[in-house]
Order: C-alpha cells, then sequence, then structure tokens
C-alpha cells in the first residue's frame, strides 16, 4: 500500500470536479450562517459528522468490495435532495474519468459501464482507491476530508476568508475526522457481513433544505 | 439488548379491507403507556388514536408501536397528545420503535403529534416503513428540542422507508448533548427548535414524481428516488413547523 | 477496428480523438480571453457563420453560472439544446485547464445527444491574461483581447497571446476612440507570435467573423483529413 497513492487521491488538485462545489456553504453564506472562520468550523463540523460519516462509510464499504450497485442506492436513500443527488453524480462521473485515467482497472471499467452518467462520488471513490492499492481506511480517510475541505476551499473564495484561518478550521477538525473515519470503516465491516442497513444515515436538515434553496437560485457561483 | 428497570410497552394495529367497502381492526392491543383508541372513521378508513396513558417515555423504557394495513385498507393513526421524553430513574436511554407495514392498496395515514425532548432525557426513535408497489402512505414525524425555554435532551431518530423493497428513504436526526458536534450549527439545525418531516408515498409518483421547491428558506419539498416525496421542514417552534408542514402537505394533496 | 482500444466503457482518456464506438469525435475549440473582449460575441457570430454547413454546439464557462449561455440563448445563435453551461466555482480557469473533467462531460453529454457533431466551441469565463485551455480538454484553441484593453497587451505576452492557435484582436473599430495602435498591437504580436496567425476583427462592419470562421473551416478540414 502506498501512502502517496493516498496523497495523490486526496489531493485538493485531483482534477476530478471539486471546485466547482462548495458543500452548501455557499447557500449558507448567503442566508448569513457562514460569517467568518468559527461559523465556518461549526458548519464542517456538523457536515462531517453527518454526510461526512455517510460519504466515508460508502468509500470504505466500496473500497471492501461491497456491491456498488447496492451503495449507490444506499447513498440515493441517504439523499433526499435531488441536487444532492445530481452533484453527488456529476462529481461521481467526474472522478470516474480521473481515476480511470491514473490507475486503469477492470473494477473502475465495470463502474463506468454500469453508471454511465455517474454513481454516487463516495462509491466511485472506493473503487477507485482500491485501484490505486489503498484500503478502506484510506477512502474513508478521503471521503471524510473532502466533506470539510470543499467547504473551506469554498468558504476562502465567497467570503474572501483568510486562507490561513480556513486551514486551521480543517487543522482543529483533523481528529473528528480520524474518529469519523474509524467509525465509517467500523460500519463498512458490518456491512459485509450485516448488509446494507447497517451503513450509518447521518442526515443535516439545513444541508438538505440549503441545497434545493441553492438549486433554486438563477445566479450561483457553485455547482452546489 | 435487556433494559433494566424501564417498562416495555407494545401496541400493535392490524387493518383490513372488511369487504363492505370499510376497514376493521382485527387486533387493536395496547397496553401500559400505549392505549389505543379507536374513534369514529370516515368513508372506508378507520381511525386510531394513541393515547398515552402516562408520560414517558422515560430512560430505560422501551416502546414499540406496530401497525400491518392490509391489502385495500385504510387507516389514519393521530395520537392524543405530544409525547415527551423525560429522564427517568435509569441512567440507560429509552427507546421508541415504530413499525409499519402498508400492503399494495392499502392506505396508511400516521400523523402523531409531536416527539418533545426534555431536558436530560436520552431517546431513540426508530421508525421503519414497508410499503407495497401499490400502497399510500402519509407519515409525519415531528421533534421539537425542549419544552418552552427549556435545553433539549438528547435524542436520535432514525426513518428508514422502503417501497416495493428498496429503501427509498433512509435518514438519522442526532441532536443534543452528547450528539456528534455540529448538530446546532449552520449544517444542522442552525438554532432551530424544530424539525420535522413528511413522507408521502404514492405509486403515480414512479410516472409523475413531484417536482422538487422550497418553501421559503427553511423547508423544501423533493422527490425521493422512488414513488415518494419528502418534506423537510425546520421552525423556531412547534407550531411554525406545523404549519409549514400542513401547507405542504395541502399543496402535495392538490395535485390529486 | 480499435484493438489499441482496450476500454469498452466511456472514454478514459480525454483527449482520445475517437468516441467509444469509434467514430471520430467532434472538433474542440477553445475560446479565451480577458472579460469583454468579444468572445460570447465572436461565439455568436461563429455559430451564424458555420451553423448552415456544420453541425455544432457550444460550452460556455462561466463565472456567474449561464450567463454567457443565457446570451446566446437569447442571441437564439443555436437551438437550446446545443448550448450548454458548466459551473465553475468562481474559478473559469480552473475548469479549462487544471481540473477539465466537467467540460469534458459537457462536450460528451452534447455529443451524445445531439450529435453526431463536426465541432464545439468551449468558451471559457472571462479571466486573465495567463488562462489558457488544457489540450486534454481542445484540439485548437483561440485568444480573444479587444483594443480598448490597451494596445500593449500584445507587447505583454502571457500564455494566451503568446501561445494561442490563434490570436484574434477585437473591436479594431474602437481603436480611434481610445488611442490604441494598431500597427503597433500587429508587430509586438508578430514578435511575441512568431508564424502563430493573429486576425484584427470588428464585428460591427464587414468582414466581421469572417477570417476567424475561416481558420476555424481550415482546422476542421485538418481534423477530418
Amino acid at each position: 500500500m502506498s501512502r502517496a497513492a493516498l496523497l495523490v487521491l486526496a489531493d485538493g488538485r485531483f482534477p476530478a470536479g471539486g471546485h466547482a462545489h462548495s458543500g452548501g456553504a455557499e447557500q449558507a453564506v448567503k442566508a448569513g450562517r457562514i460569517t467568518g472562520a468559527a461559523s465556518l468550523e461549526d458548519f464542517c463540523r456538523g457536515r462531517l459528522h453527518t454526510t461526512g460519516l455517510v460519504a466515508a462509510s460508502l468509500a470504505a464499504a466500496a473500497a471492501l468490495g461491497v456491491d456498488a450497485v447496492a451503495l449507490d442506492e444506499a447513498a440515493d436513500a441517504r439523499t433526499p435532495s435531488p441536487a444532492l443527488r445530481v452533484a453527488a453524480r456529476k462529481l461521481g462521473r467526474q472522478l470516474m474519468r480521473a481515476a480511470r485515467a491514473t490507475w486503469p482497472s477492470a473494477e473502475l471499467d465495470d463502474l463506468a459501464r454500469r453508471f454511465p452518467k455517474g454513481a454516487h462520488q463516495p462509491v466511485v471513490l472506493g473503487v477507485a482507491a482500491r485501484a490505486a492499492g489503498l484500503g478502506a481506511v484510506d477512502a474513508a480517510h478521503c471521503a471524510a476530508y473532502e466533506s470539510v475541505s470543499g467547504p473551506a476551499s469554498a468558504t476562502v473564495r465567497l467570503l474572501s476568508l483568510d486562507p490561513f484561518e480556513a486551514t486551521a478550521v480543517l487543522a482543529r477538525l483533523a481528529p473528528e475526522s480520524d474518529r469519523v473515519a474509524d467509525r465509517a470503516v467500523e460500519a463498512a465491516r458490518r456491512v459485509v457481513d450485516g448488509g446494507i442497513d447497517e451503513l450509518p444515515a447521518g442526515s443535516a436538515p439545513l444541508l438538505e433544505i440549503g441545497a434545493e434553496v441553492h438549486a433554486a437560485w438563477a445566479v450561483r457561483l457553485f455547482a452546489s | 439488548m435487556t433494559v433494566a428497570a424501564g417498562v416495555r410497552a407494545l401496541a400493535r394495529i392490524v387493518a383490513r379491507d372488511d369487504g363492505r367497502g370499510g376497514t376493521s381492526l382485527p387486533v387493536l392491543e395496547g397496553d401500559g403507556p400505549l392505549a389505543l383508541r379507536r374513534t369514529r372513521g370516515s368513508g372506508a378508513e378507520a381511525r386510531v388514536v394513541l393515547v398515552g396513558a402516562m408520560s414517558g417515555p422515560l430512560g430505560g423504557d422501551h416502546f414499540t408501536v406496530e401497525a400491518d394495513v392490509e391489502a385495500g385498507a385504510r387507516l389514519r393513526v393521530g395520537s392524543a397528545a405530544a409525547t415527551i421524553a423525560l429522564p427517568g430513574q435509569s441512567k440507560s436511554e429509552a427507546r421508541y420503535d415504530v413499525r409499519l407495514t402498508v400492503a399494495d392498496g392499502g392506505e396508511l395515514h400516521w400523523l402523531p403529534e409531536q416527539l418533545i425532548s426534555a431536558r436530560g432525557s436520552d431517546l431513540y426513535v426508530t421508525t421503519r416503513v414497508d410499503v407495497g408497489a401499490a400502497g399510500r402512505l402519509v407519515l409525519r414525524e415531528e421533534q421539537v428540542l425542549g419544552r418552552v425555554g427549556e435545553e433539549p435532551g438528547r435524542l436520535s431518530s432514525r426513518i428508514r422507508v422502503g417501497v416495493a423493497g428498496r429503501v427509498v428513504l433512509d435518514q438519522e436526526l442526532a441532536c443534543g448533548p452528547g450528539a456528534p458536534g455540529g448538530w446546532d450549527g449552520p449544517a444542522g439545525l442552525g438554532g432551530h427548535r424544530a424539525v420535522g418531516q413528511l413522507v408521502v408515498v404514492r405509486p403515480e409518483f414512479a410516472e409523475a414524481p413531484v417536482a422538487a421547491r422550497v418553501l421559503g428558506e427553511n423547508a423544501a419539498v423533493v422527490p425521493l428516488a422512488g414513488p415518494a416525496a419528502l418534506v423537510s421542514a425546520v421552525a423556531a417552534d412547534a407550531l411554525r413547523l406545523r404549519r409549514q408542514l400542513d401547507e405542504a402537505l395541502a399543496a402535495l394533496e392538490s395535485l390529486d | 477496428m480499435h484493438l489499441d482500444h482496450s476500454h469498452d466503457g466511456p472514454s478514459a482518456v480525454s483527449a482520445d480523438a475517437h468516441r467509444p464506438d469509434g467514430s471520430r469525435r467532434a472538433l474542440r475549440i477553445g475560446l479565451g480571453g480577458p472579460v469583454g473582449s468579444g468572445k460570447t460575441a465572436t461565439v455568436a457570430a461563429l455559430c451564424r457563420a458555420l451553423r448552415d454547413e456544420l453541425s455544432l454546439a457550444v460550452v460556455t464557462n462561466d463565472i456567474y453560472t449561464r450567463e454567457d449561455a443565457e446570451f446566446l440563448l437569447r442571441e437564439a445563435v443555436l437551438p437550446p439544446e446545443r448550448i450548454t453551461a458548466v459551473e465553475t466555482g468562481a474559478c473559469p480557469h480552473t475548469a479549462i485547464r487544471d481540473d477539465i473533467s466537467a467540460n469534458l462531460e459537457a462536450v460528451e453529454d452534447l455529443e451524445d445527444e445531439v450529435g453526431p457533431l463536426d465541432l464545439i466551441l468551449v468558451e471559457s469565463g472571462g479571466d486573465n491574461l495567463t488562462a489558457t485551455f488544457s489540450k486534454g480538454l481542445v484540439d485548437a484553441q483561440i485568444f480573444v483581447i479587444d483594443v480598448a484593453g490597451g494596445d500593449d497587451i500584445p507587447r505583454k505576452g502571457g500564455p494566451g497571446v503568446t501561445t494561442a492557435d490563434l490570436l484574434v484582436v477585437n473591436k479594431t473599430d474602437l481603436a480611434p476612440y481610445v488611442g490604441s495602435d494598431l500597427a503597433r498591437m500587429a508587430a509586438d504580436a508578430k514578435a511575441q507570435r512568431a508564424e502563430l496567425p493573429v486576425v484584427f476583427q470588428s464585428l460591427r462592419s464587414e468582414p466581421g467573423v469572417r477570417d476567424v470562421a475561416d481558420w476555424v473551416r481550415a482546422q476542421l478540414a485538418a481534423w477530418t483529413a
């Protein structure tokens, strides 16, 4: 297992489309719920423990080889907002492209064939991790970290927030991100034996509602 | 899991097509804190009210409510008052499990009053609904964090709705002291003290799903990945939440 | 036969000249340049000039989503299903250079949905002088500047001015009003670009976009040769 491969996959510059998504931060900024580093941290913490945990669990389960179609259905059920389902599939398709070019693999080709318009991004992430020679723990860390790094870098652009402050937010959340990744891997192992319902289902009401509010805007900077 | 020193209570309802255009209730049993009462129905629909014979659930209690709506039957269930989760003698969590099935051609309206999480309480609610391919469901759940001006207790609520064997909604909301961080932050409840959902399952939604739309900044109607729609809302208090959900339901029903 | 083509799903390599079914994909031409230099107007004029002879489509990359796409829709230069907007998260240059995945998806979807296509124009959001298109996204790129942006832009250079396959100096009709020296711009561009072509154009007078359209036709002839 290569540590450097994990750095490649987790790099914010990995060309998989994440830069165009704010993870709900754009709507939260406009609604006045994110106004600076402290509220960004609270936003990211809430995201990490809900959709972040779900994403990390899906990614870890996919990395363990759990059936991607079942995981994708589970992701749908855990994503009531259609705007977020569309965003997750778009990002999944973009990650698929980047991963297939980076780590060619029969499993990725097979997933692309089954989901030509994209599977949920965390499911693709887990299969991509396998293709990169990484494991469930790596996939979970990647997904958990992405759940907070996206909104943090978007908020730097949206609020002209001091980038050092935004990065410090991510550093402060690191221990919690580690715990979320651990819980996700435990859940993914339970899925292997106990079935899909073992996946966590944490939800954040204002993320779901806000995603629909955002999707209805005529003018926005970020795709979600 | 064995729960020490708590009350275990079970209420069961079976609704059956009586063959004369109405719905009979061959099973209607509740014990202890979960009493059931049949009230006057309308048309083909049977109505049941869940009557809280004592307050609760308290820490350590485990309540279960089951309702099975058989093919062609129509059942509407409400409750006489809000359910208040309270701290108990036992330090352990309380559980409240709701298990609902709606067969093909059956219809269930599950519209209980709010669940109020009082300070110091610790309750885990699970709601599991299985609807047949041609079944119909309207389910409301509302959580209120604390009585007026009170800090909330710990409340976790997981809802899982399956239609024709496929899970279309699986969500868990965790809030209150001890819940994972950020639950009351800008991604979670953002300081709102009432949160609710309305799940509507109809076979017609398979062909003609509802269009997603927002109802102000704090509520949205969305099509789920299946023949179902969800209304999600947060509000400052129970009254405003109910108004939002009622308006959304009326809008959905006007589609008929 | 494409024996070298081992992937039978959607194309894995972005610059691949073939579609999954083995047919040749559309030529992709990028249009970049600073804000207000006339990229969208040039795209609109190209669509009008070429739409009767070619099957074409447009992808826009806006800073705010859909503004350029909506301009093109209002102008009715193409049917709406042939115009797609990519959302760029406040960084249009990222979407055309560093992370081209959303744009590749957009061009592939256009070929699937309204194809077969001969040509796809990919318009960048207005950005600075350093923004260029990735070779993984486009086969050739046009950089559009205008005389009103300052006649020293060709002299300053930068990746767009220096390396674009075609440099367009737009709004030449404004030169007398803004005091721009077209001869100096041409000399500076020549110095920066050696043999690479430069077109001076005004869309407000004849021949309008003709020279750029001719250049596009020549690119397409080379692509399909």
